[in-house]
């Protein structure tokens, strides 16, 4: 009995879990949560991302939904160009990373709030060069897609098919952020993070590893971008505002900055939590959203700055 | 028309400077970016817009009302820029670098969305403070607006230099800019000083808000974001901290724009791209600002 109660079971009996929720809802005529759980597995891959940089490296990015819309617009461009779909998400994620190394190797040397500035000009800078560019990007008027089916032996739902690829990829990514947590890599980003200057003194390359975690990040965004705009089969500017880069970042911040399990919970409690109180009181609620995320990010920084399900790492060096 | 251009890149240029003003005072005592600032500045144009319905009764139409719209509003703005301080900044200010940012970012949201729902989420028409007159100058149409905004805003510079460098709270705000410990052991009571320094920046800020209304003729919740973030690429590119290096920052931010809509083709589809670029330029080229002096890296 003890044994079945052991804490290492968890992650899987949460993924078996969430594996069965669309049948589950399926029995219990409630389909559209299946989306809504699509949406919150995207938002847990941008907030695993996130994590990289945030979390494990204490790099601010403010304007992190770029590499997302990077992702989108080269998968909806690649496909439009006759690229089959599961070549073009590679291909997204390949031009978010080199994109994100580019921007990373300009703009790392600068430091906290000066960073968080930057990736916030640059965030707006790459949703109004999609919203310019008319001729790659057809502006506002955005672009559509041809459908892609990838699980149709499962489900008929569309909905069903990308969630199930959502989870799958949501799965890979605890499993990649654990790895490397745990890794060499990990400790020196959380070296990095507790104290830069003794890190570098201790003999590790901290450019080398800040820009490895900056990029890895970008990936996550990629592919999360990619599943988007296969499942949407349309992508607009719209979705890329600046707002969508602050809940990533209030994800991070209210799971607790460098836990993948606080990420998880994040997101399932900030995207989670607005539909299903639109659904329970009210179509305003919609509105009341945002002001919910701001009052989420300065109480939780106020009263628990390591937040919801902090790494223990974090915790001892927030109380310290 | 370069004329032309030069008036209006005047005229953006002193609401850029008021704002980057209050990003500069702010960052120069606690080194941090005040991200709530555009909102201070928001407030400040829909605290101006409730009294301009109000004011005539009291204080009548003409200058008169227009200066108590205007001082009020300021006051409000700085009112509300000390209470974020109060309640959002001041508990953190000791935890870390980042907390009081993300803190900022939240309360930023919360007063943005705040006006969305409680105020309005469509664009209010900002009435017209006097009668406009276009007066023609070496062939560029001016209007009296233009003249009244640049004015009120050299003015206000023209008060925060005096206030800065010959009053004895001045010199303390210097002080705690220097170094705040050691203001602290001199008698200066810091608190005190951050939140006057506080109320002075959110009291530029809203002045610049209404002045923003007046120039473009209608507000709306979300207008603070583009000019704050302008505003802040002002104070970087003058050198943040610096109190000169953010008016000429603001200047040079909107002769920049101006020109560009004027003379690069669909220039104007790309005006705030040329903001942002400008920051990341200037960042990695020379992240002290034109007029900063370089900050040696704390141990």
């Amino acid at each position: 009995m003890k044994k079945l109660l052991d804490w290492r079971w968890t992650p899987w009996v949460a993924l078996a879990l969430a594996a069965a929720f669309p049948f589950i809802s399926a029995a219990i005529d409630a389909q559209y949560l299946v989306r809504v759980g699509g949406v919150i597995g995207l938002f847990m891959i941008l907030g695993l991302g996130l994590n990289f940089t945030l979390g494990y490296a204490g790099l601010f990015d403010l304007g992190f939904i770029a590499f997302y819309a990077i992702g989108a617009y080269t998968t909806a461009i690649a496909m439009r160009a006759g690229v089959p779909a599961p070549a073009a998400l590679i291909l997204a994620v390949l031009v978010s990373l080199t994109i994100r190394a580019l921007l990373g190797l300009t703009i790392l040397r600068l430091r906290g709030d000066y960073l968080a500035v930057v990736t916030m000009g640059f965030g707006e800078i790459a949703r109004l060069t999609i919203n310019n560019l008319d001729a790659l990007t057809n502006g506002p008027k955005g672009l559509q897609l041809a459908p892609w089916r990838p699980l149709s032996f499962i489900s008929s739902d569309p909905n069903v098919q990308y969630y199930l690829l959502i989870l799958a990829a949501v799965a890979a990514g605890v499993a990649a952020s654990s790895r490397l947590e745990d890794s060499r890599v990990g400790r020196a980003w959380i070296a990095i993070r507790e104290d830069e200057i003794a890190a570098r003194l201790s003999g590790i390359p901290v450019r080398h590893y800040k820009l490895l975690a900056f990029t890895i990040s970008a990936a996550f965004a990629g592919l999360a971008g990619g599943l988007f705009a296969q499942w949407e089969q349309f992508v607009t500017p719209e979705s890329f505002v600046f707002w969508e880069s602050i809940l990533v970042v209030s994800i991070v911040v209210l799971g607790g900055m460098g836990s993948i399990a606080g990420v998880l919970v994040g997101a399932l409690v900030l995207v989670g939590f607005p539909p299903i109180m639109q659904w329970k009181l009210s179509a305003d609620w919609i509105n009341y959203r945002y002001l919910f995320f701001g009052l989420i990010l300065v109480l939780v920084t106020l009263f628990r700055p390591q937040g919801i399900l902090p790494s223990s790492r974090r915790e001892a060096e927030l109380t310290s | 028309m370069l004329i032309q251009q030069l008036v209006n890149g005047l005229t953006l240029g002193a609401i850029y400077s008021l704002i980057a003003l209050g990003y500069t005072l702010v960052y120069g005592i606690l080194t941090m970016i005040n991200f709530a600032h555009s909102e201070v500045l928001m407030l400040g144009a829909f605290m101006a817009l409730g009294l301009a319905a109000l004011l005539p009764a009291v204080f009548g139409t003409g200058l008169v009302g227009l200066a108590g719209m205007f001082v009020l509003s300021m006051a409000g703005a700085g009112l509300i820029n000390v209470i974020i301080e109060r309640f959002a900044y001041r508990p953190l200010r000791h935890i870390s670098r980042l907390a009081p940012l993300i803190s900022a970012i939240g309360v930023s949201i919360i007063l943005q969305n705040g006006v969305f729902i409680w105020i309005s989420t469509q664009s209010l028409r900002f009435p017209e403070p006097v009668a406009i007159d276009q007066v023609n100058v070496l062939g560029a149409t001016i209007s009296s607006l233009q003249i009244i905004i640049l004015a009120a805003a050299l003015l206000l510079m023209g008060i925060l230099h005096f206030f800065v460098e010959h009053t004895k709270l001045g010199k303390a705000m210097r002080a705690c800019s220097d170094d705040i410990q050691t203001a602290g052991l001199m008698g200066i009571n810091p608190d005190y000083i951050i939140a006057l320094t506080f109320f002075v920046g959110g009291a530029l800020g809203g002045a610049a808000g209404v002045l923003y209304g007046m120039n473009y003729g209608s507000i709306k919740y979300n207008l603070g974001f583009l000019p704050g973030a302008k505003a802040f690429t002002a104070a970087v590119l003058g050198g943040i901290g610096n109190i000169r290096g953010a008016v000429l920052g603001g200047f040079i931010l909107g002769f920049l724009e101006v020109l560009a809509s004027g003379y690069i083709p669909n220039g104007a589809q790309w005006r705030d791209v040329i903001a942002f670029t400008v920051l990341i330029i200037v960042l990695l080229v020379r992240p002290s600002g034109l007029l900063g002096e370089k900050i040696a890296e704390k141990v």
